[in-house]
């Protein structure tokens, strides 16, 4: 086959609604090497082989500087990256800081003990839908419903979300590898002044909860010592941009990809409104099946790789399509069909290594508890559009707008 | 009766017999099902217990955290089997295809599995064995009284032994506060399954958390009370320790004595069989209707020269349980071939290791990633210029990528760059087994070229 653009009939928005056919055609050869310059891993094995090898670099300075040029993917001379793009030792020492007042082991019951505040979140937010017949589900709840929570985890007051909400949005929309050169210096600009904005924003938070702390992640990395010592500054705010975006722009997606596979089958919706168990592991077929982050285009090689039969040069820019990998019929049977209960479902939804999604645990409660509460109190959903308006984002996709009309709200 | 016709025949009325009610008894009878096989099942199994999980024996079991009786191991689906749990096998007439039991009932097999494990090596002096304080730890039982006994708060506590078992007591021993000696005969603990390189980091870590560790130091004898109450040990430097819970963690024997007389290969090696976990008998023929699996096993590795290698790790007794189970009800075209990677963890002193591959067979040893002073690193063992095993200390996500490299035979040293190398790592150094003719508490991997009919190899734990 021809690799002639296929990274750009990828992020062509017409293909929005359905990138699946691109990708199998893709994982006809495991890995390819696009006309812009990037090399694109199409399948599970190679992927995941990838994800943990130790010459893969997130670190956009191994790039050689015609791979970076070409991939619109600089750095940002005014902020050090955040740990999503370091390597080891220190992505290490930063994941391992921001974990301690998030997770195991030194704060392992932090999810699970918000699983009753979340179901009030949800609830709160199904309530407020009584008296409709039709709801846009993702300005209505997907939204709302994660930015609340991250919000509240980080301590970051929910009346500024509409300052960052542009922020988020404009960040999130740098990863997307598109346009001419001019629309991606443009891009590049706005990121930067968008990662300034909200890093001015957080450095005032963060001052604020150094002097009085309260029981949130910024006040933990901003007065909490370990044996890795503390954050500086400058790693906190960089660290809870990451955070705060991370968590703003995939759950959403999540929930509304779900929401909006349940409504194509009401056989799996009808099964989930009395099968509270099945939550589980429908959320994990989600991921596998409709997963919010489709590629990971940030990775580079520190030496010449032999993978699939491809040598991929050193300092290349490689783009690790997980949602192609977890649509691989070698490794999952039936792969292009939605099974709720799916067996070994051992997904790349949430990346795989080192990297493996921060956020996960909480993710995972969200997606959760959002669908069954949906499932279970919205009488008669039913989509008005499908398919639905696509956000322009080919790297985190997912619905701009979900219609869905009800006839009312049970409970 | 046709080969075909007779298969038919085995998986729709067959009698299969399982020994051994343990993990790898459980996941066969598991697998056994699933594959369709719908004659009678019978598990034999010495303990009274339905079968449980091992490995948190040593850790939240010892810090009260999990109670014994709540490491049941979970079933995968019904076996829908005959259980003869409490009654151990004494006896196996491969003419009669019989297997005879403690009770003195005999069991009627048309296939067996074997996957009767190892047990804890005990203390060799038996008067110095009985006495009370005097534990080792193997069996939900075992766990049950060491925890009680940690529980009383005891002055200190002697832990003979640092192999994996010994520290992961050890520092069990130390998060519960309890004041704990280590004494260890080579010259670092874990030095005969990792060697003396990574076995300086263990030593570190021991040390940093407060145990008292003597290495190149041997249990002379231990001394009760008029009570018969352990009281002090002695070693052979001269010194003594005062102790009243000492815990012998000397590493394992096969549980094959049971066999003595059936013509099977079995010693103290355990029993060995060919890839596709069938037995051999004492002329070196593979049987048609004996398969074993776990840690009682002994069979040929491709990738590590066709050395029969006998493993004491939880993956290998599942998939190797597996493939018997799959083997004992299958044609021979259908048969696969049991090509596991070695690999184990283990949890101490708050770091997780884990390895793959055959570190003992090494001579040299690099750091490839991350930083032996920071107890945080991956380490490549390379054998004949190639890598065949690797190490983590915390550095886990990393373990695919080296497992890659030993089955594909890739150079060593590595020639690559990768993110997290530091410079203390950049040349190989000798990974500093101890000398493998000498005995020793022992890695927990056994390479051997010895016949499986080879009887006279004995443990001496105080050779000078």
């Amino acid at each position: 086959m021809t690799s002639v653009a296929l990274l750009h009939r990828i992020t062509d928005y017409a293909n929005r609604p359905d990138p699946y056919p691109l990708y199998a055609e893709l994982r006809r050869t495991p890995v390819v090497r696009d006309e812009s310059g990037p090399y694109l891993v199409s399948t599970y094995w190679e992927i995941k082989e990838l994800l943990h090898d130790p010459r893969i670099s997130s670190d956009l300075r191994n790039l050689t500087p015609e791979a970076a040029r070409a991939s619109g993917q600089e750095h940002d001379p005014n902020l050090p990256p955040a740990f999503i793009r370091l390597d080891p030792p220190e992505h290490d020492r930063l994941r391992r800081l921001s974990m301690r007042p998030f997770g195991p082991p030194h704060t392992p019951r932090r999810v699970f003990d918000m699983h009753g505040e979340l179901e009030e979140i949800v609830s709160g937010l199904v309530d407020g839908l009584r008296g409709r017949d039709t709801i846009d589900l993702v300005d209505d709840f997907s939204y709302p419903f994660p930015v609340t929570v991250i919000c509240r985890i980080l301590g970051v007051p929910r009346e500024d979300e509409s300052h960052f909400h542009e922020w988020a949005d404009t960040i999130a929309a740098g990863l997307d590898p598109v346009g001419t050169a001019e629309e991606r210096e443009a891009q590049v600009q706005g990121v930067r002044r968008a990662r300034g904005e909200l890093a001015a924003y957080l450095a005032g938070l963060i001052e604020e909860r150094r002097r009085s702390p309260r029981d949130d992640m910024l006040s933990a990395m901003a007065t909490e010592h370990g044996p890795d010592g503390q954050m500086s500054p400058v790693e906190i705010i960089t660290t809870a941009a990451l955070l705060l975006i991370a968590g703003h722009e995939t759950t959403v997606n999540l929930i509304t990809n779900g929401m909006l596979t349940l409504l194509r089958n009401p056989d799996v919706l009808q099964r989930l409104r009395v099968e509270p168990g099945l939550a589980v592991p429908l959320v994990e077929e989600l991921l596998r099946f409709e997963p919010p982050v489709q590629m990971l285009p940030q990775r580079t090689t520190l030496a010449d790789i032999d993978i699939a039969g491809t040598i991929i040069p050193k300092g290349a820019s490689l783009y690790l399509m997980v949602a192609s990998g977890s649509r691989d019929p070698k490794r999952f049977a039936d792969p292009d069909r939605f099974v709720p209960d799916r067996p070994d479902n051992q997904h790349l939804g949430f990346g795989h290594g080192l990297h493996n999604c921060f956020g996960a645990p909480l993710a995972r409660l969200e997606a959760q508890l959002a669908l069954t509460a949906l499932v279970r109190r919205l009488d008669g959903p039913s989509l008005v559009e499908d398919p639905p308006p696509y956000r322009q984002n080919a790297v985190l996709r997912g619905p701009r707008h979900l219609p869905i009309a009800f006839s009312g709200i049970i409970g | 009766m046709s080969v075909d016709g007779y298969l038919e025949t085995l998986r729709r009325e067959g009698r299969i017999v399982v020994v051994g009610a343990s993990l790898a008894g459980l996941r066969a009878a598991e697998t056994l099902r699933a594959e369709g096989f719908a004659g009678t099942l019978t598990m034999v199994g010495d303990e009274p217990h339905e079968p449980y999980d091992r490995p948190p024996l040593s850790k939240q079991v010892l810090l009260g955290k999990v109670p014994a009786d709540h490491t049941v191991l979970p079933r995968r689906r019904p076996v829908d089997a005959e259980w003869r749990l409490g009654a151990a096998a004494t006896g196996l007439d491969l003419a009669a295809k019989q297997v005879r039991l403690a009770d003195g009932d005999a069991i009627d097999y048309d296939r067996l599995l074997i996957t009767t494990g190892v047990r804890a090596r005990p203390w060799p002096r038996e008067l110095e064995a009985d006495l009370d304080g005097v534990c080792v730890l193997r069996t939900r039982d075992d766990a049950i009284r060491l925890h009680h006994r940690l529980k009383a708060g005891p002055r200190r506590v002697l832990v003979i032994g640092a192999g994996f078992t010994g520290s992961e007591i050890a520092s069990a021993c130390r998060e519960r506060g309890l004041p704990v000696t280590v004494a260890e005969r080579g010259p670092a603990p874990l030095v005969g399954a990792l060697g003396g390189v990574v076995g300086e980091v263990a030593a570190e870590l021991q040390r940093a958390h407060g145990v008292d560790l003597r290495c190149g130091v041997q249990v002379t004898g231990l001394e009760g009370d008029s009570a018969g109450r352990v009281r002090q040990a002695h070693f052979s430097d001269g010194t003594a320790v005062e102790s009243d819970v000492v815990v012998v963690a000397l590493g394992a024997t096969r549980n094959t004595e049971w066999l003595a007389d059936s013509g099977l290969g079995a010693g103290p090696r355990g029993i060995a069989c060919d890839a596709g976990c069938r037995a051999f008998d004492v002329r070196g023929i593979v049987t048609d209707d004996v398969f074993v699996a776990g840690d009682v096993a002994r069979s040929p590795h491709p990738l590590f020269g066709y050395q029969f290698l006998s493993l004491e790790h939880w993956g290998n007794a599942v998939s190797q349980a597996e493939v018997a189970a799959h083997n004992m009800i299958s044609a021979s075209a259908d048969r696969r071939p049991h090509l596991w990677m070695p690999s184990f963890w283990s949890a101490q002193f708050g770091v997780n290791i884990k390895s793959v591959g055959v570190p003992p067979m090494a001579d040299q040893i690099i750091v490839t990633q991350g930083s032996l002073a920071e107890q945080r690193f991956t380490a490549a063992y390379g054998y004949q210029g190639r890598v065949i095993a690797a190490v983590t200390f915390d550095q886990a996500k990393w373990l695919d990528f080296y497992e890659r490299q030993i089955e594909q035979a890739a150079p060593f040293p590595p020639e690559f760059t990768t993110v997290d190398r530091r410079p203390e790592g950049l040349q190989p150094v000798p990974a500093g087994f101890p000398d493998p003719s000498l005995p020793s508490h022992g890695p927990t991997v056994t390479l051997s070229g010895h016949s499986p009919t080879d009887r006279r190899v004995s443990f001496t734990p105080r050779r000078a």
